[in-house]
C-alpha cells in the first residue's frame, strides 16, 4: 500500500497511522471501530489501558480475531470475521447496540472514509455511483454514536487529490460529525471553525497541506501559533 | 396446555399466505434461521416482502428465496456484499424493490413496532439520502428524522434453546435481531438447536419470553455441522 510513497519520511503507512491514532484512547475507553482500515487500531492499543471494544453486532469486550481452532460461527464482528471474547464480555440485541451507540454511550467511534469536509461532514457509504448496489449498514449509526468520532485515511485519494475536502462530493453519511482525522500526512481537528492542523507528520508543513486541500487551515500545531490564527 | 412446539418447520410455516411480510432474523450466518428459510422456499408462498439486515449470500437460504423470484421487496441495511450475485442481478435487472434502511433504524423501527411507539425521531441519517421527503425536527438543538415501525405478518427468527412456552436463549453473538423482530410480528417462528423441559431455562437468563413466540421448532445441534468443527 504503501511501497509508492516518494517522501516515506513525511508520510506514514496505514499501521502507523493507526498506532498513532491508538495512542489517544484513553484509558477505560468504550469504543468501536469500523469496518476495514479502523480494525487496524486494534493492534496497536495501549497494553497498560483497559478499552473495550463494541461490535455493532451485539457485544462489547470484543476479543481479537479467532484463529483455526477456535472459531465460532456464532461469534463474529460487525464485518462478519469470527472473533473471541475477552473477560467481562457481554451480548444484547441489536436495539440495545444501537441504542447505545445513538444514546451516546460509546465513548469512540473509528470509520474509514472516502471524504470528510473541513467541517467534520462525512461520506463513506456511497460513491454515488449510478449502477452501483446501494448499501450502508451501520455507517449513518456509528457517524452520530460516539461522544467522539475519529476518521483516519490516507490525505490523498489515488489519484492524488485530497480527500478533505471543503464540502463533500459524494453522498452524504453524517453532517458534522468527524470531530478529528487521522491521516498519513497530519492529524487534524474539525469543528464549526474548519480544519485545524494539530500534528504533522515528519517534515511536512502546513503550507504544503494548504496546497494539496486547497483549504484554509488553522496552525494548531503549537499554541503560539494557534493564538496567531 | 400451552405448547407452542412444532413437529416441523414445514408445519410451522404451512400458513403464510402469498403478499406477507416477513422478517427474517440474524447478522450474516450467525442467527439466521437455515432450516426455516430452507422450508419457506419448499413452502411456496410468493410476492413477498423480507426483512432482514442482508439481502442473501452465495446461492442458498435466503439468496435461494430471492432466485426463485418469490421476493417482491426486501427492507434492509446491507444487500451488497461479495456473494450477493443474486440479489445484484435482480436488482439491476430492476426486478426486486429495495427499501434501505441504516442499520440502527432498522433495528429501532423493528423494536418500536414491538412496543406499540407510532414513530419515532431519530439523529441517524439526517440530511443525507436515506432521510429524503421524510418529515424532520430540531429538538433541543440536534436535527432529527421521523421513522415509522416495521411490522411483519411472520418473523422466523434462530435461537439456542426454547421450551414449549416457547421462551429461548441465544447464545452469544447469534441473538442480533431475533428478540426484536420476534416482538414485532404477528407470528414468531424460532427454530432452536434444542427444545428443553420447562423449568429447564433458568428464568433470569431467558432473553426473550414466550409471549414474543408463537411455535419453536427444534432443528437440532449446529455444533454437529461441519463450520462446527473447531467449537465441538
Amino acid at each position: 500500500m504503501s511501497g509508492d510513497k516518494a517522501e516515506p519520511h513525511n508520510s506514514w503507512t496505514r499501521a502507523e497511522i493507526a498506532e498513532r491514532l491508538a495512542a489517544d484512547i484513553p484509558d477505560g475507553a468504550y469504543m468501536n471501530l469500523g469496518i476495514g482500515l479502523p480494525t487496524l487500531v486494534s493492534n496497536y492499543l495501549p497494553k497498560d489501558r483497559e478499552i473495550i471494544l463494541h461490535t455493532e453486532n451485539g457485544m462489547l469486550g470484543m476479543g481479537p480475531e479467532a484463529h483455526p481452532g477456535h472459531i465460532d460461527p456464532d461469534l463474529i464482528n460487525a464485518g462478519k470475521i469470527p472473533v473471541t471474547e475477552l473477560p467481562g464480555a457481554s451480548y444484547f440485541h441489536h436495539g440495545d447496540s444501537f441504542g447505545m451507540m445513538r444514546g451516546g454511550h460509546l465513548d469512540v467511534c473509528v470509520l474509514g472514509a472516502f471524504q470528510v469536509s473541513q467541517f467534520g461532514d462525512l461520506a463513506n457509504w456511497s460513491t454515488g455511483a449510478p449502477d452501483s448496489i446501494p448499501a450502508v449498514g451501520g455507517a449513518m449509526d456509528l457517524a452520530i454514536g460516539a461522544k467522539s468520532v475519529y476518521v483516519m485515511m490516507e490525505l490523498a485519494s489515488k489519484g492524488g487529490s485530497s480527500k478533505l475536502v471543503e464540502a463533500c462530493s459524494y453522498p452524504l453519511t453524517g453532517i458534522r460529525c468527524v470531530n478529528r482525522l487521522y491521516t498519513d500526512r497530519a492529524i487534524f481537528q474539525l469543528d464549526a471553525d474548519g480544519a485545524t492542523v494539530l500534528e504533522l507528520v515528519g517534515a511536512t508543513t502546513v503550507d504544503e497541506l494548504r496546497t494539496l486541500t486547497g483549504l484554509t487551515l488553522h496552525d494548531g500545531t503549537s499554541r503560539t501559533e494557534r493564538t496567531l490564527s | 396446555m400451552i405448547s407452542k412446539t412444532r413437529s416441523s418447520a414445514a408445519e410451522a410455516l404451512a400458513d403464510i399466505p402469498d403478499g406477507a411480510t416477513i422478517m427474517i432474523g440474524g447478522f450474516g450466518l450467525a442467527g439466521q434461521p437455515v432450516q426455516l428459510i430452507d422450508a419457506l422456499l419448499e413452502q411456496g408462498s410468493t410476492g413477498l416482502t423480507i426483512v432482514s439486515n442482508n439481502a442473501g449470500n452465495g446461492e442458498t437460504g435466503l439468496a435461494a428465496l430471492l432466485g426463485a423470484g418469490r421476493v417482491k421487496k426486501i427492507i434492509c441495511s446491507f444487500p451488497r456484499q461479495t456473494d450477493s450475485q443474486i440479489f445484484d442481478a435482480l436488482y439491476r435487472a430492476g426486478r426486486i424493490e429495495l427499501e434501505l434502511v441504516p442499520q440502527g433504524n432498522l433495528a429501532e423501527r423493528i423494536r418500536a413496532a414491538g412496543a406499540g411507539i407510532g414513530a419515532f425521531f431519530t439523529p441517524t441519517g439526517f440530511g443525507t439520502a436515506l432521510a429524503e421527503g421524510k418529515e424532520t425536527r430540531t429538538i433541543a438543538g440536534r436535527d432529527y428524522v421521523l421513522e415509522h415501525p416495521i411490522t411483519a405478518d411472520y418473523a422466523l427468527i434462530s435461537a439456542y434453546r426454547g421450551d414449549r412456552l416457547g421462551n429461548l436463549t441465544y447464545r452469544r453473538t447469534s441473538r442480533n435481531f431475533g428478540p426484536i423482530m420476534a416482538s414485532a410480528a404477528t407470528v414468531t417462528v424460532a427454530q432452536v438447536d434444542r427444545i428443553v423441559p420447562l423449568g429447564d431455562l433458568d428464568p433470569e437468563a431467558v432473553v426473550t419470553p414466550g409471549i414474543f413466540v408463537d411455535s419453536v421448532v427444534e432443528t437440532g445441534d449446529r455444533f454437529e455441522r461441519e463450520e462446527w468443527a473447531d467449537v465441538r
